[in-house]
């Protein structure tokens, strides 16, 4: 049957007005609270535009009065059963306390990988270094570490005050931004099915081992842990974090023993990835802190005594949180 | 709730992609999704937005350095990260989807299924931007969406995103369909009858959207469009002469739709 489309227009305008104006008082404020009879309004008059919709489902896609009355719907359709919470804090003391070792225990797995390949590339850079000492400058790609470690520990040492002058503010800030952007690429690399967030931590890990190789087989383990654990006991783990998102991403996309569709899969994952995100950022704002305002500061400045005992402490608290038992009765663990 | 892509075909030239949504009323819907091109205009914007504030946050810090040039330089790289990073997830969450670029070229970023966006869907859509960037100008992005039957680049695959397209303009104005003039095909029932039981619904819309839209036509398409669906509408419906007799091809389509669509109308109108 053909609609007499003005009578149509003409019964069905108002109430498309109506809900035009509603959506848009909504859209303007998104926060705002919905009572129960606007709710209820809201709802009926979605429920017309829908059987209005229907009316019109044999004219084409391109008809405007099809596509006016598409829109209203589709834009009612997202009021209506938006699943943002409305008005929530962010509570700072649960995300540090419950919801990210929740989230870090739940992908347990994906940590797990992410240090093991770290790892076996901290082995491989420490083996290639003993191998091939004049391979450092492929290995290490920074200028200030080529030398030689009894000369760097020396040169070090020696500067009694501070060696960055008036430049610890600016010196922390660029350890973030390098440090969060290198996460987030490992993070996006899992798109790459894993693999391109492997290689980086392979890489991380090459880096790190013929660094400690090169302090150690100079007889600095002493200097090398106090000088690295301060800020090291946090920023190691962050990267190793964000390693384990970019994996549990790449694991959704490769799916392996999940017979579930793809988007079920990125969506069962998206907020653990989202919590492990957030984690490895603020992670690196303190450990970019401890580095330019601690780290950088040697023997006889500071004892490495304290330095070691201050990292120790740190690794031990994040281990202790991180593994925390939480609450058995919550049903998604 | 299902969703599915259809791909409407009217014609070559006009054809869209289009996530289809049935809900659990079992009210469907489409959301015509945004090209490639539209998306990268949109992100262009954002990027002269991001680089004016920047440029901002550098004048700011220029006043800083008075008092601490360590302080005003840590500010500065500070900012410029959680501007290039933040600008899209705190937009996108605070304006339901859409960033300033997005807002001016009529996009918006919604759920997979019609829905709005949660935060992680926000955050994982932009932190995966990182990739989709590569190697230069969305590379990586742009092939995503050319290839994706939902136009989406890695970080929506990841999010469960897509990007439609919004403001698609308003109720048609109807009064384009009645005219002044008399309607010689509602003046004979049995013509009108005729051609009611003969014309198919998917013709009567496209008469329907012809003369709805007939001024945006150019005059030469306007004349072979009228042409074409009154020599339809005279063959279909077997119209005598005394009723298509000094009859323009566009006024006859038009009284055709009013016999269509308006049975009421038209058949009183006299000249």
């Amino acid at each position: 049957m053909i609609l007499n489309l003005q009578n149509f227009v003409a019964r069905e305008k108002p109430s498309w007005t109506e809900l035009d104006e509603a959506l848009g008082r909504l859209e303007q404020d998104p926060d705002a609270a919905l009572r129960l009879a606007h709710a209820q309004r809201l709802h009926y008059l979605y429920q017309r535009a829908g059987s209005s919709l229907a009316k019109l489902q044999g004219f084409p896609p391109e008809n405007e009065l099809r596509r006016f009355v598409e829109a209203l719907v589709s834009r009612a359709y997202t009021q209506l059963f938006d699943r943002r919470r409305r008005g929530t804090r962010v509570r700072a003391r649960q995300f540090l306390t419950v919801t990210w070792p929740r989230a870090f225990q739940r992908q347990l797995a994906a940590f797990w990988l992410a240090l093991a390949v770290t790892l076996v590339g901290a082995g491989f850079g420490a083996s290639v270094l003993s191998a091939d000492p004049d391979s450092k400058d492929v290995i290490m790609p920074f200028s200030h570490l080529l030398g030689d470690a009894d000369a760097r520990v020396a040169a070090e040492e020696s500067q009694v005050n501070h060696r960055l002058g008036n430049g610890k503010s600016t010196f922390a800030a660029q350890l973030m931004n390098n440090n969060i952007s290198v996460s987030i690429r490992a993070v996006a690399l899992g798109m790459t099915w894993g693999i391109g967030t492997l290689v980086l931590l392979f890489y991380n890990g090459v880096v790190l081992g013929a660094v400690a190789f090169d302090y150690i087989s100079a007889g600095h383990w002493e200097f090398l842990f106090a000088w690295l654990l301060p800020h090291g006991a946090i920023e190691i783990p962050a990267i190793l974090i964000a390693g384990q998102a970019g994996l549990v991403l790449g694991g959704a996309l490769v799916g392996w023993g999940d017979n579930t569709p793809l988007r079920s899969r990125f969506r069962k994952v998206s907020g653990d990835v989202t919590t492990l995100i957030v984690a490895f950022a603020l992670m690196l704002v303190w450990a970019g802190f401890v580095e330019a305002f601690f780290s950088q500061y040697h023997e006889p400045t500071i004892p490495y005594s304290l330095k070691i005992v201050f990292g120790a402490l740190e690794g031990i608290a994040l281990v202790a949180l991180l593994w925390r038992r939480l609450p058995a009765d919550d049903p998604q663990l | 709730m299902s969703t599915q892509l259809r791909n409407s075909s009217s014609s070559p030239s006009s054809q869209q992609n289009a996530l289809e949504i049935e809900t659990p009323e079992g009210i469907r819907f489409s959301l015509p999704l945004a090209s490639p091109i539209l998306r990268f205009i949109a992100w262009t914007v954002d990027l002269l937005i991001i680089a004016l504030l920047t440029t901002a946050l550098g004048q700011l810090v220029k006043a800083i350095a008075i008092v601490s040039t360590d302080l005003a330089a840590a500010l500065y790289t500070l900012s410029y990260l959680v501007v290039s990073t933040g600008y899209g997830m705190a937009l996108e969450w605070k304006l339901r989807g859409q960033t300033v670029g997005k807002r001016l070229v009529g996009l918006r970023v919604v759920d997979a299924d019609g829905l709005g966006l949660e935060s992680s869907q926000v955050v994982i859509r932009n932190l995966l931007r990182t990739i989709d960037l590569l190697p230069a100008f969305y590379g990586i992005g742009g092939a995503a969406c050319l290839v994706s039957a939902r136009a989406q680049r890695l970080g929506d695959l990841a999010a469960n995103t897509v990007v439609i397209r919004t403001g698609l303009g308003g109720l048609p104005d109807l009064r384009e369909l009645e005219g002044n003039s008399y309607n010689s095909l509602a003046a004979n029932p049995v013509v009108a009858a005729r051609l009611r039981r003969s014309v198919s619904y998917p013709v009567s819309t496209l008469a329907l959207d012809a003369v709805l839209r007939r001024r945006e036509l150019e005059p030469d398409g306007r004349v072979a469009t009228f042409a074409a669906l009154a020599t339809h509408f005279r063959e279909l419906g077997r119209l005598p002469e005394s009723v298509t007799r000094g009859v323009s091809d566009e006024a006859l389509v038009r009284n055709a739709v009013q016999v269509l669509f308006q049975p009421d109308a038209g058949s009183q109108r006299r000249r």
